[in-house]
């Protein structure tokens, strides 16, 4: 079969591999119908993910029809349903399972004694990340081996079209998670940081859930504009002080609600020496994150507020104002998001109309292409803000 | 086919049947290769500058030696990073500052002149390819006055956000009233 593989920093081919194999009775194999590229598959291209090994198949964002499954999936999927794959790995079974605490799965990472050294304890198994959380193939491929099938999928009905189901393996649940995490209240004022697809996600959760007032940060001129459609008042950060603009759309009380939809590799600017500072240590391999954006949510939230990190860090960051978060007596809610916890209802809400999350999708191209859009997507050429594969 | 990569594969997992085409551009392996030949370069520079200034007749300078290694590693490690074009850049600065220090050792009275001329037709061969590896890799970034296509209409509700934000409103008049 075809499939994106990664063999080094920006180095992504699509190659000939082995079709997959049931390995456990537990498994399923689905015929791929989309994927995605997300902004966390960039973190990998770039190499700041570590634990990747040239031969990793990418893609976490996946969804297409059961064509084999193994003897203990149970009855709960047969060939020909169709579904979309969460990027978490579930058994269901174990204490964190129960508890809907999905992204912490006690069960499925294979390679966990890799995460406990790195984060003190594993997370789940995600399909084509780091061999950190278990280094399962990914779904950027012809076919997908689904592991603990019976209880990692979401079936789909057959009369919603791909383009506004494919979102719920990964970016919708996750935007939604951020807005959910922030307890909204009818009068709260919203921030939003970053506009890429989750940033986009966030905005129409919020909305959602009902926020007073919704403001998208970002600098790039067509992400800005999907946000404004979504009922965002936007800040351009790149000609106007984000800090003055949100003290003045708060009355000088900041926002009480701040998501951070950037993570990592935020963005570098002159005028902002930290991110110099931090993309020089990113360099030198001193820190590994470029936390900018936690730093003026901890400073601009208001004291009582919550922060909340669907954005992905991988390692260490510096210089994280903990004197403000302690005294301003915020709270922090992160985590990789609890896809299953969400999903019921978020489906509901799209066969109801309330929402269609095709309006994001901006590049759809076959498999093939997808070493090209990886540049395409990392470089925000032709105004690209997600692009869909279709094998 | 063999290939490498498949060794470390989980038994079961696809392996790898035939390589696709890679985007790297020859460029792209240019600037690794100078990344790498700077960082070579720095170690020796940082570690053995006695060496290096006793080759070019240049003895007392070896703390000069010992900066411009640090350089050399800095510029080498950006140069194999994602900032690839600031490292080659930066080579062609480090290119100039080297060129400006051999020629001031440049005097009569060096015996070691010879090698100096040396160094420096090497500096300027290098500091052609730096120059034009810098050139072919600039970011592909759109500028910020390029033109773009816009998302007005693309707010994602089929039913328009006033329907959303009217109901909204009413689940937590709901709930304010349950309570």
């Amino acid at each position: 079969m075809k499939a994106l593989v990664w063999h080094g920093k920006e180095d992504i081919r699509c190659d000939t591999v082995t079709d997959p194999e049931i390995q456990d009775p537990r498994d399923a194999i689905i015929k791929v119908t989309s994927c995605a590229i997300c902004g966390s598959d960039l973190h990998l291209f770039h190499n700041y993910i570590p634990g990747m090994l040239p031969g990793d198949i990418m893609g976490h964002e996946t969804m297409g029809e059961v064509v084999e499954v193994g003897s203990g999936v149970d009855g709960k999927l047969k060939k020909g349903d169709r579904i979309v794959v969460p990027f978490t790995i579930i058994c269901g079974e174990c204490d964190q399972c129960k508890r809907g605490n999905f992204s912490v799965c006690e069960t499925t990472n294979r390679k966990r004694h890799l995460a406990e050294k790195a984060f003190g304890h594993s997370c789940a198994g995600l399909f084509g990340y780091t061999h950190l959380t278990g280094g399962y193939p990914g779904g950027q491929a012809e076919y997908l081996r689904v592991p603990f099938a019976d209880a990692t999928h979401i079936k789909v009905p057959a009369s919603i079209p791909d383009e506004q189901l494919l979102f719920l393996s990964d970016i919708f649940p996750t935007g939604w998670q951020a807005a959910v995490q922030c307890d909204i209240e009818p009068t709260d004022t919203v921030a939003i940081w970053g506009c890429g697809p989750v940033g986009q996600m966030a905005i129409r959760s919020a909305v959602l859930l009902g926020a007073n007032q919704v403001i998208a940060i970002d600098c790039l001129p067509e992400r800005l504009s999907m946000a404004e459609a979504g009922g965002a008042t936007t800040i351009d950060f790149e000609s106007e002080s984000v800090l003055e603009r949100l003290k003045e759309l708060t009355d000088g009380r900041g926002p009480e609600k701040c998501i951070d939809c950037v993570g990592m590799e935020s963005h570098v600017m002159a005028s902002l020496p930290d991110t110099l500072l931090d993309r020089a240590k990113q360099m030198v391999m001193v820190e590994s994150d470029r936390p900018h954006v936690l730093r003026e949510m901890i400073y601009v939230c208001r004291p009582g507020g919550i922060i909340s990190v669907p954005g992905v860090y991988s390692g260490f960051s510096d210089m994280l104002p903990m004197g403000a978060f302690m005294n301003k007596g915020l709270t922090m809610r992160t985590g990789q998001t609890h896809v299953n916890r969400w999903t019921d209802d978020l489906l509901h809400r799209i066969e109801e109309g309330q929402i269609d999350p095709s309006f994001v999708i901006t590049h759809t191209v076959p498999l093939s292409q997808g070493p090209e859009m990886y540049q395409v997507f990392r470089d925000k050429r032709d105004s690209c803000i997600k692009v869909v594969l279709r094998p | 086919m063999f290939h490498f990569s498949n060794i470390v594969r989980t038994r079961g997992d696809p392996k790898l049947v035939a390589g696709g085409p890679s985007l790297k551009r020859p460029e792209d392996q240019l600037a690794r290769a100078l990344g790498w030949f700077s960082i070579g370069l720095g170690v020796v520079e940082l570690f053995a500058p006695r060496r290096v200034t006793e080759t070019l007749g240049m003895e007392g300078h070896e703390t000069l030696v010992r900066a411009f290694g640090v350089r050399e590693i800095m510029a080498g490690i950006t140069s194999l990073s994602v900032e690839k074009n600031a490292g080659l850049w930066a080579r062609v600065g480090g290119d100039g500052l080297d060129a400006a220090a051999l020629l001031s050792g440049l005097t009569p009275d060096n015996p070691k002149k010879g090698n100096i001329v040396l160094a420096l037709l090497m500096v300027g061969g290098i500091a052609m390819l730096d120059y034009r590896a810098a050139q072919d890799t600039r970011p592909r970034r759109p500028t910020r006055d390029a033109r773009r296509k816009l998302y007005p209409n693309r707010s994602g509700f089929p039913k328009g956000i006033e329907s959303v934000r009217t109901a909204a409103k009413q689940i937590a008049a709901h709930a304010a009233g349950r309570t």
